[in-house]
Parts: C-alpha cells; structure tokens; sequence
C-alpha cells in the first residue's frame, strides 16, 4: 500500500524511508498561477497608479484575467490536498505562523479587492446593457440581462459625477492591490523560503525572488494573451467577438495601435526581468559562495542533475532568449509573441526547479528522488497531480476569460471606455 | 575629564562583569531538562534515550510499531525505523533502511551489497522516531491547528481536522511524517499516547529486548532519562535547526544522518 | 451613504458575517490556544482523547502470564527473559476473545533477526540482570541452511529441544 508521493518518486540511494515527493506538479503550478495573478494585476494597474497612460488600452483587459487567474489559482493547492473537503478549516482556524494560513486571508482580501475593481472599471458597461437587454426576448438573452441587472447590485447611476467616482475609487483599489498583490506572492515565496529544513529553499530572498519572476510571467502572459486575440482578429478578418459590439464596424481590426502598446509591455518585462534574474543569481551565488553543509548535495543538484533544467530551460531558453529578442531593435509582433512563451516558460521551470529540484535530495544529504510525473491517470491520485489535472487547471483560467469575455468586454472602444477612456 | 572617564570606566567595568556572570549563569542552566521545566505547564515532559550502541537491529520495534499503530504493514513508510550504517576501510558509507527494517536486518548486505567483513572499518544501527522537538516546526507551519503539542511535550496530529498540505512533511528535518495510507492524514509518532497515558511503555520500548529505547520525565530529576541525560555524553540529531529535539542519543557517529 | 460606492463593502461584510456564522457553528468549542501557546498550542483538546482511545494492541507479556504462567516461567528463568510474547506471537489485543488464537512466527528470518552474524552487531548482550554474556551468533548461509531453527532449538527456553 503506498503512501502518497511514493508513486512518482524514485529513490536514489539513501533516503528516508518516509521521506516522498509530496509536493508535486500542483504545487508548481501553484506559485506560477499565483504569480501569474499578481503579474497581470500589476500590469493592470501601471496606467492607474503610476499613471502609465499609454497602458491605458490594455488596463481592463489585464485586470479581468488577473480576476480569471485570481479564481483558478487556488484550485492546484486543492488538488494536491489530501483532505480538500476541509479547505475551508484554514479560513476556520487559521495558524499565523504558517505562511499557508496566511495566504487564506491575503488572498480573500485580494479578491475582494480585484472583484470590486472589475466591478467599478465595468460598472457603465454592465448598467448600460442591463438597461438595454431589459426588454429582451428570448430566454438567453434574459438570462443575460437578469446577470446585468445582478451586477450592478442595484445602482443605476451613471452620472457624469458617479462615472468620476468610479475612476477615482478604481484608482485607490490599483493602488492598495499592488502590495497586497506582493504580499500575496511574497506569502507563496514565503511558504517555501521559510522551510529551514530544505536547503534549496531556505533563503529570506525567496519572496522577493517570486514576487519578480510573479510580475514577469504575469506580464508575459498579457502579452502572449492580448498578441492572441488581436491577431485572431486580424487573421480571420471579421469583427471583435469580445465585445457586444460584434458586427459594427469600428470594431474592424486595427493592427498599428498593437505594436506600439507592445513596445511599452515588452519595455517594462525586461526591466523586470533584470531584476528577477539579478535576484535569482545572487540567490545562487550566495548558495555557492558560503557553501554550508549542505553545499555538497546542492551543487549535484544545481550543476549536475537539474543543470540543463536550471541553465539550459529555465536561463537560457527562459530568460536569455527572450532577452535578446525583446531588445534587438525593431520589434515585431511575432517576435514578441514568441518571447512572451519563452518567458512564460522559463518562469514555469523555474517553478519547477524552486519545487521539484527542491525536493530532489533527500533530507539526509545522502540520497536523490527522482520525479515521474504520471501521464496516463489511472486513480485519483495520479488524475489529481497527474499531467490531466495539471493540464485542466493550466487551461481553466484562458476559459474563465473567455467566459468573462462574453459579459465584460475586454478592449472596449474608446468612447465606450469606462471610467477609463 | 580623566577623573570622569575613570568613574565611567570603572561603573562600566562593573556593569560588564555582572553582565557577563548573568549569562555564564544561564549558559549553565540552559540544560534540556531545565529548559523543558521552563515550559509553561506542569506534570511530565516525555522525551526519549536511545542507546544506539546496544542497537542490533533486529527491528522487532519496527514491527511493533506498525502493529500496534495499525500503519499497514506492506506500507514502506514508518513512525519508527532503523538505520543501518556501515563505512569500508576504503572510506565508502553505506546507508539503508529496507522497509524501514520492519523485518529487521538479517543479511550483511548494506545498499544490497555484499561487503566482506575484513573491508568494514565500522558499522552501527541507528533507530529513529520522532523526536517531540520542544520547537516543533512541523507545528509552527501546520496551516489549521491540526498538528500541536500536548502539555507533556508530545507532538500530535488531529486525524479529524488535517487537510493533508503536507506542510509539516517538509517542515520535519528529520524525515519522520508521512500521510496515513488510509487515512489521508499526516502521520508520525505519538509516542504511542494511549499506551503512556494508561501509564504502559510505548509499544516499541517494550519489543526491544536490549534495552536501546528508553523513556521518561525529563522534568523529573530522579527519572532515568533525566539521569542519563546529566551525567552521560549524550547528543541529539541535527542540532543546527534549532528544534531542540528531545531524543536524546547514546553513540552517534557523526556520520549519522 | 447611499452612494453606490459602497455596495461592494457591504457585499463584503455580508460575506464576512455569514462566514463567521459558519466559523463558529462548525468548529468545536474545544478548539483554542491552549498554554498560552498559539505557535504550538492552538488546537482541539478532544484529539487528545481521541488518541487516548485508540486501542491497545500489544497487552505486554504479564498479560499473557495471567493464563499462560508455565510458558511465562520458563522464559523469564531463561536468556529470553527480555523478549515480549507477542514479538513473535503477534499483538494480543483482546485474545482470549478475539482473536481466539495467536499464530506463533516459527520462521528461521524470525530468530536471524537477532542471531544473525553480521560483523557490525554488538558482540555482547547487556540485557540480562547477570551481566553481559556473548551474543550468540550464526552465518545463516553455513548453519544448517533451510532448516527452521526451531527444529533443535527451544525459543522459550533459549535453549535446546
Ligand atoms: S522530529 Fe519532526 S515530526 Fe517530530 S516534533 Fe520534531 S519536527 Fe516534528
Ligand atoms: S498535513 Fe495536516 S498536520 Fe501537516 S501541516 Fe498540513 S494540515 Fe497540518
């Protein structure tokens, strides 16, 4: 009868007999959604707080997927959970010193904070379509307007003075979530960083380390996203499907804006990429450089066994292409569109890495696990932190944006912009 | 000016000295059985002594453990266990623990390789079990209160409220938890509770015949623990993490793990 | 305030509000910081009991002298003395009723466990009240290889048959 992890991992000379792969492929995937989260947002917010105004045809759309990633993100630390029908007792009975409980409560608040924001950056939108669809026919349609009209929560003002409002508040609430957006991911980083008893883990920069890494895929991922969608547009030559305002003509593609809003994206990702990698080579210099006792089986990991996972995917293929491809001059859409995977990618291994590579040696510095990820499920478990579960949840957040898409319209028009425009 | 920067240095010399009696004091008191009286709360605080040199490796504790802990016995996981330990004249380690020595060590076959008995310089067993660290980080990261310390110092897990994170699997530096096949939980020592609390020795105390495991009051200056624990050299596992275990360990090798 | 402003704090609150309500239905009284401790004391009282009522399985070999005092006899005047019944009769749990019979291991892998010559096992044995005496010790792969041990020897006696 096996014990949990002991299906995927292998064991390499001495290990514990207890000691498993227990945190697998869900709780890579979990500081990378999370990280993704709080990237999007704060790409999101650049044009409120900082005032960014050329990220300002971007803003609505990286706030609704930070809201769809937001909602999938603690999905992979249900997965993995061996008891999730008691999830809620860290909300019931939450222990501070611990970073998991902690991120109970950092996250409700956040999404309070990024549901409300959604709802003040669309409010116009939704109280103009409810009034609109309020004579519908169909039941679709209704549906639909019933949906509206719950949305605005039972306000139908829209008045030039409530419209200022609405801006003004959108704007505090960029503004408190971008520290609780790296608090949020600092706490992810924290889960790892405080565990004293692994030493690829155990580093104070370790929360600093993901908040960048966050704020780079997060980035990445807007711009891969909305590389997407405008190129579906253009390619199939036909009118937005993202907004209620399908089939009118002004919603004809219009691919010279794209490359300029691009540029600025592209700008701000390789800034914070230097400072990710900064952070992350420091991480490792320091590692090497005071070389603790641990020091020896580390180094195996580092530069043997996950060395082509570390410095060939995660730096080279992650970080030092994209690098370069984001800074030669001229930059094209397609040259973006494949570095933002690029980096994407590279922040996924480094997850990975951070994860797996952590869990590669044993506690007894005398022994390896080897990680087989299970491909075919054959029972929960294995469906759960297996390639299917990953996949499910990787995918669910693209879905909740299309979901989203069909209420809240992701690059509304210029003078339908609200509050924003 | 002298006159004052004399009075000063001499005020200051003074405060120096008693400041550095009070610590040299401490120093002395900071023993583990002193500390662990220090713990709010009263009655026992159980700890173990293992006398690794005594330890043949039979592993019938092994079995006891998982017998009367109902931890299924084709699980390779333990709360308890046995190391085997053996170093060659040419300097090579071997270390393994097949099914956590529940059939204990019958072969001279460390890591499954037959070393001739002229090669070995030295070779030990070492049992392990949890050792009921006075800062147990398994409990500080536990999310929802489901790991904890009684008031005798022993660490538990609450079937009933664990979410299963795995948290506390990490958290240990000593490799003791794992989840419970059947009941999805973190699982570790209990000390076997309901046995010390019906005033009986855990179960794995009582299968050694040779004595290694010991247990007792750590608070109770007469106890045999705490007699060892003063007047013998002993040494626990993985000090530098500051867990303070509270097993305390007769003939280590610092080639333990 | 009737400004739609804050409609969504009071979706909020409303939020906050029913979860406590659950909060404090669902979770027992019992559950609390306990010594004053929260970093290692803030749990339910009643997991306590509950590991106090987990069943005792190996009842200890006096139990066992209760019926069975001639074998009990025997072993405690032998080497064995220190050896537990159910080591190798298994837990007792509540036999006589249940289980009605203990199986015995007679496997040869049973007295190796001890008496198997390996060059790391301590030479002597320090267990008995009379002072330390030789471990006896055998190369499986030479002494009678097959047979069980039992066949010659006396488990109860730690002697011969
Ligand atoms: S040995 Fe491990 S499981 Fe036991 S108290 Fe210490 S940290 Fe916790
Ligand atoms: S696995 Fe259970 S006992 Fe361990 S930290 Fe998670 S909830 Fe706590």
């Amino acid at each position: 009868m096996p014990v949990h992890g002991e299906i995927w991992t292998i064991k390499e000379l001495f290990v514990y007999p207890n000691e498993n792969i227990v945190w697998s492929i869900q709780i890579v995937l979990y500081p990378y959604l999370t990280g993704l989260v709080a990237g999007a947002f704060v790409l999101s917010s650049l044009s409120h707080v900082f005032g960014k105004e050329e990220l300002k045809p971007v803003t609505p759309f990286a706030l609704v997927f930070s809201l769809a990633l937001l909602l999938a993100a603690p999905l992979p630390l249900l997965f993995h959970l061996q008891q999730p029908q008691r999830n809620i007792h860290v909300l019931f009975t939450p222990h501070f010193t611990s970073a998991i409980a902690a991120f109970g409560v950092v996250f409700s608040v956040y999404a309070a904070i990024v549901a409300s924001e959604v709802w003040f950056t669309y409010r116009q939108h939704i109280v103009e379509s409810a009034l609109s669809l309020r004579k519908a026919e169909g039941l679709p349609a209704r549906l639909k307007g019933l949906l509206y009209r719950v949305l605005t929560l039972g306000s139908y003002d829209v008045s030039e003075k409530a419209l200022k409002l609405d801006e003004r508040v959108a704007t505090v609430l960029a503004g408190v979530g971008i520290p609780v957006a790296c608090f949020l991911h600092g706490y992810v980083g924290f889960i790892f960083g405080s565990v004293k008893a692994n030493a690829l883990w155990m580093t104070p920069l370790m929360p600093v380390i993901f908040i960048m890494s966050a704020v780079v895929s997060g980035i990445a991922l807007c711009l891969f996203t909305y590389i997407v969608i405008m190129e579906i547009r253009v390619i199939f030559k036909r009118p937005s499907p993202w907004g209620p305002e399908r089939g009118h003509p002004s919603a004809m593609p219009q691919r010279e804006t794209d490359i300029q809003i691009i540029r600025i994206i592209a700008k701000y990702l390789v800034f914070f990429m230097i400072l990710a990698l900064s952070l992350e080579l420091l991480d490792l210099v320091f590692h090497s450089y005071t070389a603790k006792k641990p020091y020896e089986i580390l180094q195996t990991i580092i530069f043997d066994r996950f060395a082509f996972n570390i410095f060939g995917l995660q730096y080279g293929l992650g970080m030092a292409l994209p690098f370069l491809l984001l800074l030669l001059p001229s930059l094209s859409i397609r040259r973006a569109f494949v570095a933002s995977i690029l980096i994407l990618f590279g922040v996924f291994m480094m997850r990975w890495n951070v994860v797996i590579g952590g869990q590669a040696f044993s506690l007894t510095f005398s022994g390896y696990m080897n990680y087989q990820l299970p491909i075919i499920p054959h029972d929960l478990d294995t469906f759960k932190e297996g390639l299917a579960g990953f996949l499910l949840l990787l995918l669910l957040p693209f879905g909740l944006l299309w979901l989203f898409s069909r209420f809240l319209p992701l690059f509304p028009k210029k003078e339908k912009l609200s509050p924003l425009g | 000016m002298m006159n004052w920067s004399r009075r000063h240095f001499l005020k200051n010399s003074a405060k120096a000295l008693a400041a550095a009696a009070v610590p040299a004091a401490a120093y002395e008191l900071l023993t583990p059985e002193i500390l662990a009286a220090v713990r709010k709360g009263k009655g026992p605080r159980w700890a173990w002594v293992i006398d690794a040199t005594k330890c043949v490796g039979c592993g019938m504790c092994v079995q006891a453990c998982k017998r009367e802990n109902e931890i299924p016995w084709e699980t390779t996981a333990s709360r308890t266990w046995v190391e085997r330990y053996v170093v060659t004249t040419d300097g090579r380690v071997l270390i393994d623990s097949p099914n956590a020595a529940r059939d204990g060590y019958t072969k001279n076959n460390p890591m499954g390789e037959q070393v001739p008995a002229e090669q070995i310089a030295k070779g030990f067993f070492v049992p392990k079990v949890c050792n009921h660290c006075e800062n147990p980080p398994c409990v500080q990261v536990c999310p929802v209160g489901a790991s904890h310390v009684t008031d005798e110092g022993v660490v538990l897990v609450d079937r009933s409220w664990c979410i299963g994170c795995g948290y506390c699997l990490q958290a240990c530096p000593f490799g003791t938890r794992f989840f419970h096949p059947v009941h999805k939980t973190a699982e570790k020592c209990t000390f076997c509770y309901h046995r010390i609390t019906k005033g009986m020795n855990p179960a794995c105390v009582d299968a050694c015949a040779f004595g290694v495991r010991k247990w007792g009051d750590i608070r109770d200056p007469n106890s045999e623990v705490s007699r060892i624990v003063r007047t013998e050299r002993v040494t626990v596992l993985k000090e530098e993490y500051g867990t303070k275990p509270h097993a305390f360990y007769i003939g280590l090798d610092r080639i333990v793990r | 305030m009737r400004s739609h402003v804050f409609r969504p704090l009071w979706i909020a609150l409303g939020l906050l509000a029913l979860f406590l309500t659950a909060r404090a239905l669902y979770v027992p009284g019992d559950f609390g910081v306990h010594r004053g401790d929260y970093t290692y004391g803030w749990y339910r009282t009643g997991n306590e009991d509950d590991w106090k009522a987990v069943q005792v399985k190996h009842k200890g070999k006096d139990y066992c002298a209760g019926c069975h005092h001639e074998n009990y006899a025997k072993i405690a005047a032998s080497k064995h003395s220190r050896i537990q019944c159910e080591n190798c009769h298994g837990p007792a749990r509540d036999h006589p009723m249940d289980p009605p019979k203990l199986a015995v291991d007679r496997e040869r892998d049973l007295c190796l466990r001890c008496h198997a010559d390996l060059p790391y096992r301590p030479k002597v044995y320090t267990g008995l009240p009379g002072g330390p005496i030789p471990m006896k010790m055998q190369n499986p792969e030479v002494h009678n290889p097959g047979l069980p041990c039992v066949t010659c020897h006396s488990v109860h006696t730690a002697g011969w048959k």
